[in-house]
């Protein structure tokens, strides 16, 4: 019976009751498989993994090396396009400029031109119009001189009295002198 | 003593931390020879298969933005490259394949042996010390072909006074001769003391008392192993690429 649980305890523990690892019986297989198994290892690794892995890394080096290259190259672009941009846009405004100082003289030329024109009539309207106030006043004058025999006159009849023409005149004449 | 093996498989503690890393035959008898397939067998065709989906089926699509998976096989490959580029020096990128089946097996051996009820290759001396054994002749070797006697130069301090020379050389000659052995005794030992002292963890579980602290000090455990996992495969791989750059330049 002891001898029974003693054999199922196990065999390989038998020969090295303290460590399996000291058993030195398993040796030669635990050797033999693991030397197949790094051979495995090495061959899938060698011809199948590795060069997959370093092809991998290489392309994907080679794409991002391509793409800043590229992201560089565009850069450049825009850089170049908004001088071009910012050199249209100084011609744009300095044709501007021109066209606004062309115009600002035509308008000021024909300004100056309708303003001497006006000028010279209103000055032409204002000689006219002081030759007829002249005009007029010298009328009034006249006017005023009838107007002040005729009243004379109708005075000296109202009053009775009977008075020639020559009188009056000579009479007023003097008064207005006075 | 067949009563008191009942009783504590019942009742009380039973603490068998190794019996994880028995080497079995899995398809029937008792005999194992060299060409039988065991649990080891088994973790490391696991281990294979784990490596072709992630480097060759993750990798397939060849995108130009990975995916998931793509992403993963390509950070191993920057990972692993990089190192060689950087630790061992331009002209050893040639050992890149080799030098990143190393890691590959190594890594995916430890990450696959936190799988509960799983096998760990990288436990077992016999894995890590075929493996620091390649390594230490691959650099032994490269170093004669490519600097012929002028490799031995590696033990003449030529930097040191003239009488300390004999003496550094024993110095160097010993620290090289030991460091097959400290490559591959660190690896499996830090791997099968971590696997062990869960086990050891889970075998106070058994006292309901002490299980919740029990379950508590296995995952903190099982996240340190994660760690564990990951940092001794970069150890290995980086003292690999080291001893590569003494055999390609081996001048003080």
């Amino acid at each position: 019976m002891a001898t029974e649980t003693h054999d199922a305890a196990g065999t390989a523990a038998d020969a090295a009751p303290g460590m399996p690892q000291l058993d030195f019986s398993t040796w030669a297989n635990q050797i033999f498989w693991l030397v197949v198994t790094l051979v495995v290892i090495y061959l899938v690794l060698s011809r199948v993994a590795l060069p997959r892995i370093a092809a991998v890394l290489a392309e994907r080096q080679g794409t991002i090396t391509n793409d800043i290259a590229a992201a560089e190259d565009l850069k450049q672009k825009a850089v170049e396009a908004e001088a071009a941009y910012n050199q249209a846009l100084a011609d744009a405004r300095s044709e501007a400029n021109n066209i606004i100082a062309a115009t600002k003289a035509d308008i000021q030329k024909d300004l100056d031109v309708a303003l001497a024109k006006a000028d010279a009539e209103i000055a032409a309207q204002t000689a006219e119009g002081e030759k007829a106030i002249a005009a007029i006043r010298e009328g009034a004058l006249e006017s005023v001189k009838a107007v002040a025999k005729d009243t004379a006159k109708e005075l000296v009849a109202a009053m009775g009295g009977t008075a020639d023409a020559k009188t009056i005149t000579a009479a007023v004449t003097a008064r207005m002198k006075g | 003593m067949a009563t008191e093996a009942h009783g504590a498989e019942e009742g009380g503690l039973v603490f068998h931390p190794m019996d994880q890393f028995i080497v079995k035959p899995l398809f029937g008898g008792e005999h194992m020879g060299m060409f039988t397939f065991t649990n080891a067998s088994l973790w490391m065709m696991l281990a294979i298969v784990a490596v072709i989906a992630l480097m060759v089926f993750g990798t397939s699509r060849r995108a130009r933005i990975p995916g998931r998976a793509q992403s993963v096989a390509e950070l191993a490959y920057g990972f692993v490259y990089k190192m060689v580029e950087d630790v061992a020096g331009k002209d050893a990128v040639g050992f890149f394949p080799y030098i990143m089946t190393l890691f590959m097996f190594i890594v995916f051996s430890n990450f696959l042996g936190l799988l509960p009820m799983s096998f760990t290759p990288t436990s077992h001396f016999a894995v890590t010390v075929v493996l620091a054994m390649l390594v230490f002749l691959t650099v032994t070797i490269v170093g004669f072909v490519k600097n012929g006697t002028k490799f031995l130069g590696l033990f003449w301090v030529s930097s040191a006074p003239l009488a300390l020379r004999p003496v550094l050389a024993i110095i160097e000659i010993i620290s090289y001769f030991v460091r097959p052995v400290s490559h591959s005794i660190r690896l499996a030992g830090n791997v099968m003391a971590g696997h062990a002292v869960i086990k050891v963890f889970a075998g106070f579980a058994a006292i309901a008392v002490i299980s919740p602290v029990s379950v508590l000090a296995i995952t903190a455990m099982y996240g340190l192993e994660v760690l564990v996992s990951f940092i001794q495969a970069y150890v290995f791989t980086i003292l690999t690429c080291v001893y590569l750059k003494d055999a390609l330049h081996p001048s003080h």
